[in-house]
């Protein structure tokens, strides 16, 4: 029995294993899905095993069959089995399996979220990896929020393996919760100057794709990806760099200026052809967003050009195609340059690639001129002929059509070229744009009124000779053309010169074949030439005859009209009909009717705009949205409602009660009215039967041989369509420019009257000049579509709502605020956290120092030495320098003027791009460019000397220069993070926030903080911040920062709270109620570090306090000792509001429900502007303001348990008043006292 | 963004699929049909790039394959990669397999006997979608030490099993007689190595 086991486990081991799956997959290839049924249920058995490598096994043979299309995800929960195994071998098959089929749907992921979160912390960095690439594909909304922070740890992982994943699948995080994107996002900036050029390349890799979504929220990074893209090697990060320069320059020209000159270098420089091409793209991105103005402008434009000619000419139709893709950008600003390498793109044409030709045909839109047009048609129609497979002749149709139409048939001269080209494309077997020849040839015969007797004569032949076009397939999509022709021959038959044959043509049996809508503008139209026909031969007494054999003819074939299926037809049919045999009536008495006849079709239809519908403005007065009736009142139920009938209010809910009713009726005497009227028609002798019978009477009486229209056809000259004609214009296009260049050398006077006739002919001829030489054939008036009176020009174009994207559109400039940054961040923080002002002026200056003894800087002590003027500015710079970035800001207007580069500052962030924006205009040669790239800040004084100083001297400066400015600004931004964590400013520091602090154009608020001072003694100081947590709501977050103050190393905290009934610190699971937690690091003297601790709360309407204790180990050098220090925590009510949007609408709805109960507060002697009151509200009691209106402003909260809150703050006089809202009046009051606690301690 | 990466023979039967945005199985097959259709009757002397697959992507996304003797490498890829850039990766990841298999096995039967192994390259080549590593020496670094570490975990399944598969491995007239693989005249556009 043992023995049994022992081989059934050993059995298990020689189960299939994924290859002999596969190899069985491959010998069954007759009975596969059978063979894979048995395969499943083999799998079914081995995962109920509890051996984790038969689980393994099988997993693994699932994602085989996952990529055959079979659905796995019942098996989802043993793949999480795999994925949590001990073992990296089935761990990594556990997460490839994941990663194949896991999806937001998937339920088990919710398992999953502790099991990634501790292989994200393995010690194993390849079990890292192997969780972050799964996750990287299955990441949810809720899995992104929990596992943030752990990601974001890894970023700062000591392996760069694990560097460059973790900063890769951020995005993705950011993708699913955009909230981390703003506290993550400075470190994501640290990555890219990551001494690892892969995690470098990730962190480019990540915000290059925000970027590109986002651009303008990225501009202030352009500094810092210049000068990656001026100093980086790796082709990959360089095309990703310059892609996005791509994006964000037309959001800033002077980047573009900026970049040309780089730009261009790279291209010349560069060997790789990847890297050439993105340049060539950006450069020409550049030269889009510069509109005017480039003194070098042209010269980049030819070196583009001239590069992508290479690469179009290359062998490699990869390139070929590139070049070609590139090229057709250039052509939307610069048509001209790459008209000169036609010949180039019409050799495209003829290439046996059909991406080439597509993309060869793209770029022939943009190429024609007047000049051109016809030749290049030409050339395309020759392609159609040649062309096989309907795709890539169609595509040729409608670009032949695309270019001659576009901006409203600018290259057209001689439209009875075009239209005839139109007839031939007409010979186009099986292609589905019959529709668009269609429209065309209707657009062109409405609107060029020139045309319309010659349009009309080539809309005959082609109805004469409609059986070529229809021809054998029913479903042909070139019939449509019929219905243009048709209704081009009706509408203009004044222009016909044989009405009668066309009528004849209309009216033949074969089409009744054609589909129903056709048909029907057949008869209708039938209707308007028998009109003309009449009006023709009225009056002459030979005529008349004519006129009454036309009648007849129509009373002969409309029968077959109106027997049709189609309801349209028939009923224009029957219509007609009737009418004919009345006219016929008439003419039998010799009664003149054309005169009436002609007026059913009299006026002119004119083109209508496409969009003219939606552009008709609503008229003064006229509120689409205010009830026509008053609604019923809300307090009337809806049953009660529809009982009313009577009462009944809208029109809507009239027709449902009586529609049913007439449906009622009709059914129950239906049967009776249909005998009824049978019989009436029975003894109707006027009214005409259209069943068989009486068809055949029609039929027997005439008989089709006897239409005399048959000797008439025979006599017209039949232009044969197979014939290609507008050949011909295109040699008589050119003999006519012969003449008219012959006869403008001999008139040269009478030149300059003629281009002024043909301005006022030609509406919206914009074309070159050099074309202006080229006269219309005819006199072509284009009637431009109308328009309704007042119709506005707006063009709204909507974007995808859905785009993930959209939220991520974030401001990433403003400076994180204190609970946006605690948000995510769990641990470590930068060690500068939490400094004392001192310490930060400190800092400040001492960084400085060594930078002074720069060449540069020396030589600058030297000028001072001669010129005054030039003394106070180095003073200045002097300052700034000490005073590190703020004061950038202040130096800036003076710069401005001297050196005449005006950027408006408008935020501090935008001037420090606006600073490197007009600073170091690009040297054109490196030697030149010492001078002004290392003296923006010295200005012009400078400016003046650097060139007298050696060139070699002036080299050496410039990167030192432009290191330490670096340098600068890392300083910069560095202090304004510290900035945030100041208590209080001296009044030195507070000038500086005044400098450089905020956003609003107000006066700048000063700094504030939240946290607060928890305990201290002579080694640590603890101050915390106590939060609302957004995803749980009965629990707070407190952060507290620990700072070291003493001399010796602090280790071993535990930080251990006394729970109250109503407040419990979380501790892990196992441990006992009253252990204490281990603070997860260890502080070395003079550091601070933040921990995060979670309490959970049960009631929040009042303010608590809990008393707690940190114990720890001071540590020195020969000796430790056990420290401990008390501490209250202070739970305020306020803790418990979470910072919360809300819109006006909502807000207002909130305050009508009636729910909220009211109180109110009144402070005195409040002397702060009110936006900074506004401001500590929101910061210290984490409002936020709905609606400000001058000195009073509405404001919102939201408890961590959903109680909403309302203010509504006024000022006057030094006093404040406010009203406050709240569902739960014992909060309410609460955090009113906390309000006016803290304007009572400013 | 890589929006998908397939591998496929001549006769369109996947051999490798990757999508880094969800689809439902048998979405996933049209497209890999699809996506076949597109592919397989281009020659190979025209451009690699292809736009409009209708299933996925859209107007934003290319195609941009390479054709290696009977597989088809395929990359589904929107506009903010580099179309040539995209042919290197492809490059890589193919080189990479043969140089991580000692070219000992055609690349016929290599998708055959390593279909596994194959994602674990790619993973260390794309992951989510994005590029992570360019460098061939680094992914095969990185390839390798995780190999050796799941030989120091006993493998993947067990060694009898191990055994027993190898011998069945021997199936002599699937071995490739030729293992010259001096027909694959890949161009490689003069990129400085990443």
């Amino acid at each position: 029995m043992a023995l049994k086991i022992v081989k059934g486990s050993i059995d298990r081991m020689f189960d299939k294993n994924l290859q002999d799956l596969v190899r069985g997959i491959r010998n069954h290839k007759e009975d596969e899905a059978k063979y894979i049924s048995t395969c499943i249920d083999e799998i079914k058995q081995e995962l109920k095993q509890d051996n984790i490598a038969v689980k393994a096994n099988a997993v693994c043979k699932l994602t085989y069959l996952q990529m055959l299309g079979y659905d796995v995800s019942w098996a989802a929960f043993n793949i999480v089995e795999v994925m949590s195994s001990s073992k990296f071998t089935y761990k990594r098959i556990g997460y490839l399996a994941a990663s194949q089929c896991f999806h937001e749907s998937t339920d088990v992921i919710m398992l999953t979220t502790n099991q990634i979160r501790k292989d994200l912390s393995s010690p194993n960095q390849y079990d890292t990896g192997v969780a972050l690439t799964g996750l990287s594909c299955f990441v949810t909304p809720d899995l992104a929020r929990d596992l943030a922070n752990d990601i974001m740890t890894l970023m700062s992982h000591t392996k760069p393996y694990i560097r460059k994943k973790a900063v890769l699948i951020m995005y993705k995080v950011f993708l699913k919760y955009p909230e981390s994107l703003r506290p993550a996002f400075p470190r994501l900036k640290e990555k890219l100057e990551d001494p690892d050029p892969g995690v470098q390349s990730a962190a480019v890799n990540v915000i290059c794709e925000l970027a590109r979504r986002n651009p303008k929220n990225y501009l202030s990074l352009a500094p810092l990806f210049f000068k990656l893209m001026t100093s980086s090697t790796n082709n990959w990060v360089l095309i990703k760099i310059i892609k996005l320069f791509g994006a964000l320059t037309p959001l800033e020209p002077r980047l573009g200026k900026k970049l040309i000159e780089p730009l261009t270098n790279l291209i010349h420089s560069t060997s790789a052809m990847s890297l050439l091409y993105e340049c060539v793209n950006t450069v020409i991105a550049v030269l889009i967003s510069l509109s005017s103005g480039m003194p070098n402008h042209s010269a980049s434009i030819q070196l583009c050009v001239q590069k992508l000619r290479i690469l179009i000419e290359d062998s490699d139709q990869n390139l070929k195609y590139l070049g070609l893709l590139a090229m057709s950008k250039i052509l939307k600003t610069h048509p001209k340059s790459v008209q000169s390498h036609k010949d180039l793109i019409l050799q495209c044409l003829d290439d046996k690639d059909e991406s080439i030709r597509l993309r060869a045909l793209d770029l022939l839109y943009g190429m024609v001129s007047k000049k051109n047009l016809m030749e290049i048609v030409k050339k395309l129609m020759l392609h159609v002929d040649k062309a096989e497979g309907t795709t890539y002749r169609d595509e040729l149709l409608t670009k032949i059509i695309d270019i001659c139409s576009q901006s409203n048939y600018q290259y057209i001269t001689n439209f009875e070229w075009y239209i005839s080209i139109l007839v031939e494309l007409t010979r186009l077997e099986g292609t589905r744009h019959g529709h668009l020849i269609a429209s065309q040839m209707l657009d062109v015969a409405i609107r060029v009124k020139a045309i319309r007797a010659f349009a009309v004569a080539q809309m005959a032949t082609l109805l004469d000779n409609a059986h070529l076009l229809t021809g054998n397939t029913q479903r042909n999509g070139i019939c449509e053309v019929l219905y243009a022709a048709a209704w081009i021959c009706g509408e203009f038959s004044e222009h016909l010169e044989e009405p009668m044959v066309t009528l004849e043509a209309m009216l033949r049996p074969k089409v009744a074949t054609l589909p129903g809508h056709i048909q029907a503008v057949y008869v209708q139209n039938a209707a308007k030439l028998f009109a003309t026909v009449l009006r023709g031969h009225e009056g002459v007494p030979a005529d008349s005859m004519v006129a009454q054999e036309t009648s007849q003819l129509l009373i002969d074939r409309l029968p077959l009209f109106v027997q049709s299926s189609n309801l349209e037809v028939q009923e224009r049919a029957s219509c007609i009909l009737q009418l004919v045999k009345y006219i016929q009536k008439l003419q039998q008495k010799d009664v003149e009717v054309a005169e009436e006849v002609t007026a059913l079709f009299a006026g002119e239809l004119n083109p209508v705009a496409p969009k003219a519908q939606k552009k008709v403005p609503v008229p003064e007065g006229l509120d689409l949205d205010v009830w026509i009736n008053e609604p019923p009142s809300g307090s009337e139920s809806e049953d009660e409602g529809r009982k009313s009938k009577g009462k009944a209010v809208f029109a809507k809910e009239e027709s449902r009660h009586t529609k049913p009713r007439y449906t009622e009726v009709d059914e129950k005497e239906l049967a009776k009215r249909r005998e009824v009227r049978k019989a009436e028609q029975a003894n109707n002798p006027f009214y005409i039967k259209a069943s068989p019978s009486s068809q055949k009477v029609y039929q027997d009486g005439v008989g089709v041989e006897h239409i005399p229209v048959v000797q008439i056809d025979l006599s017209v000259p039949l232009k044969v369509p197979g014939m290609p004609m507008s050949d011909q214009y295109v040699k008589l296009e050119e003999e006519r420019r012969e003449r008219n260049k012959a006869d403008k050398k001999k008139k040269k006077d009478k030149k300059k009257r003629e281009k002024g006739e043909k301005g006022r002919r030609r509406r919206g001829d914009s074309g070159p000049e050099s074309e202006e030489d080229i006269t219309p054939a005819h006199m072509v008036d284009i009637v431009t579509e109308e328009m309704p009176e007042n119709a506005l020009p707006s063009d709204d174009d909507d974007k995808d709502p859905n785009d993930p994207h959209k939220a991520l559109n974030i401001d990433l400039d403003k400076p994180l605020a204190d609970s946006e940054k605690k948000l995510p961040v769990r641990s470590h923080r930068p060690d500068e956290v939490l400094k004392s002002p001192m310490e930060d002026r400190q800092v400040v200056e001492v960084v400085p120092e060594p930078k002074k003894k720069t060449g540069k800087e020396k030589k600058e002590k030297k000028d001072r030495k001669k010129s005054k003027e030039k003394k106070k500015k180095h003073k200045q710079e002097e300052e700034e320098d000490l005073m590190g970035a703020g004061s950038e800001e202040p130096v800036q207007p003076e710069e401005t003027k001297e050196v005449a580069a005006p950027p408006p500052a408008s935020t501090p962030e935008a001037s420090d791009l606006d600073f490197w924006l007009s600073n170091a205009p690009v040297p054109s040669n490196p030697q030149a460019a010492a001078a002004p790239a290392s003296t923006p800040r010295t200005a012009s004084g400078m400016a003046a000397v650097a060139p007298d100083s050696e060139p070699e001297e002036a080299k050496d400066t410039e990167p030192e220069e432009t290191k330490s400015s670096t340098h600068k600004k890392k300083k910069q931004k560095k202090e304004k993070k510290k900035k945030k964590h100041h208590h209080n400013h001296s009044d030195g520091a507070g000038d500086e926030s005044v400098q450089n602090g905020t956003v609003e154009e107000e006066e700048p608020l000063p700094p504030m903080s939240n946290y607060a001072l928890l305990a201290e003694n002579s080694y640590i100081k603890m101050v915390c911040d106590i939060q609302g947590n957004l995803q749980d709501g009965s629990q707070v977050v407190v952060s507290v920062i620990f700072e070291n103050k003493c001399d010796s190393f602090i280790k071993s905290m535990e930080f251990n709270v006394l729970d109250s009934l109503n407040s419990k610190l979380q501790r892990p699971d196992g441990a006992g109620p009253h252990d204490g937690l281990i603070v997860p690091f260890q502080l070395p003297p003079g550091i601070s570090n933040e921990a995060r601790f979670i309490f959970s709360v049960q009631n929040i309407v009042m303010p608590q306090k809990l008393k707690g204790t940190l114990t720890f180990i001071v540590k020195t050098d020969d000796s430790s000792t056990h420290e401990k220090l008390d501490f209250k925590l202070h739970f305020t009510c306020t803790s418990y509001l979470i910072t919360t949007p809300c819109y006006s609408d909502a807000y207002s709805k909130l305050l009508e429900s009636g729910d909220l109960k009211g109180c109110s507060l009144k402070l005195e002697g409040v002397n702060q502007p009110f936006h900074h009151l506004l401001a500590r509200i929101c910061f210290h009691h984490h409002f936020s303001v709905v609606e400000r209106i001058d000195s009073c402003a509405s404001m919102y909260s939201r408890s961590i348990q959903g109680h909403h809150m309302c203010l509504l703050v006024k000022t006057a006089d030094q006093t404040v008043s406010i009203d406050a809202k709240c569902d739960e009046p014992g909060l309410l009051g609460n955090v009113l006292d906390e309000i006016k606690l803290t304007f009572s301690q400013c | 963004m890589i929006k998908a990466i397939l591998i496929f023979n001549n006769h369109g039967k996947p051999r490798l699929i990757r999508f880094y945005e969800y689809f439902a199985e048998d979405v996933q097959q049209q497209i890999i049909r699809e996506t076949f259709h597109l592919v397989s009757k281009r020659d190979d002397n025209v451009c690699n790039f292809l736009e409009g697959g209708s299933l996925i992507g859209g107007s934003d996304y290319k195609l941009i394959y390479r054709h290696y003797a009977t597989l088809y490498f395929v990359f589904c890829v929107d506009s903010s990669e580099s179309e040539l850039g995209i042919l290197d990766l492809i490059q890589v990841c193919y080189i990479t397999l043969l140089y991580t298999y000692h070219l000992q096995v055609c690349y016929i039967t290599l998708l055959y006997t390593y279909p596994l192994q194959v994602h674990f390259i790619l993973q260390e080549v794309v992951m989510g979608g994005m590029v992570l590593e360019t460098n061939m020496n680094e992914i095969v670094g990185q390839v390798e030490l995780q190999n050796r570490m799941e030989k120091s975990e006993g493998g993947f399944s067990a060694a009898p099993a191990r055994a027993v598969s190898a011998v069945k491995n021997i199936n002599l007239p699937e071995m490739p007689r030729n293992i010259n693989i001096g027909d694959i005249n890949i161009k490689v556009p003069s990129l400085s190595p990443f």
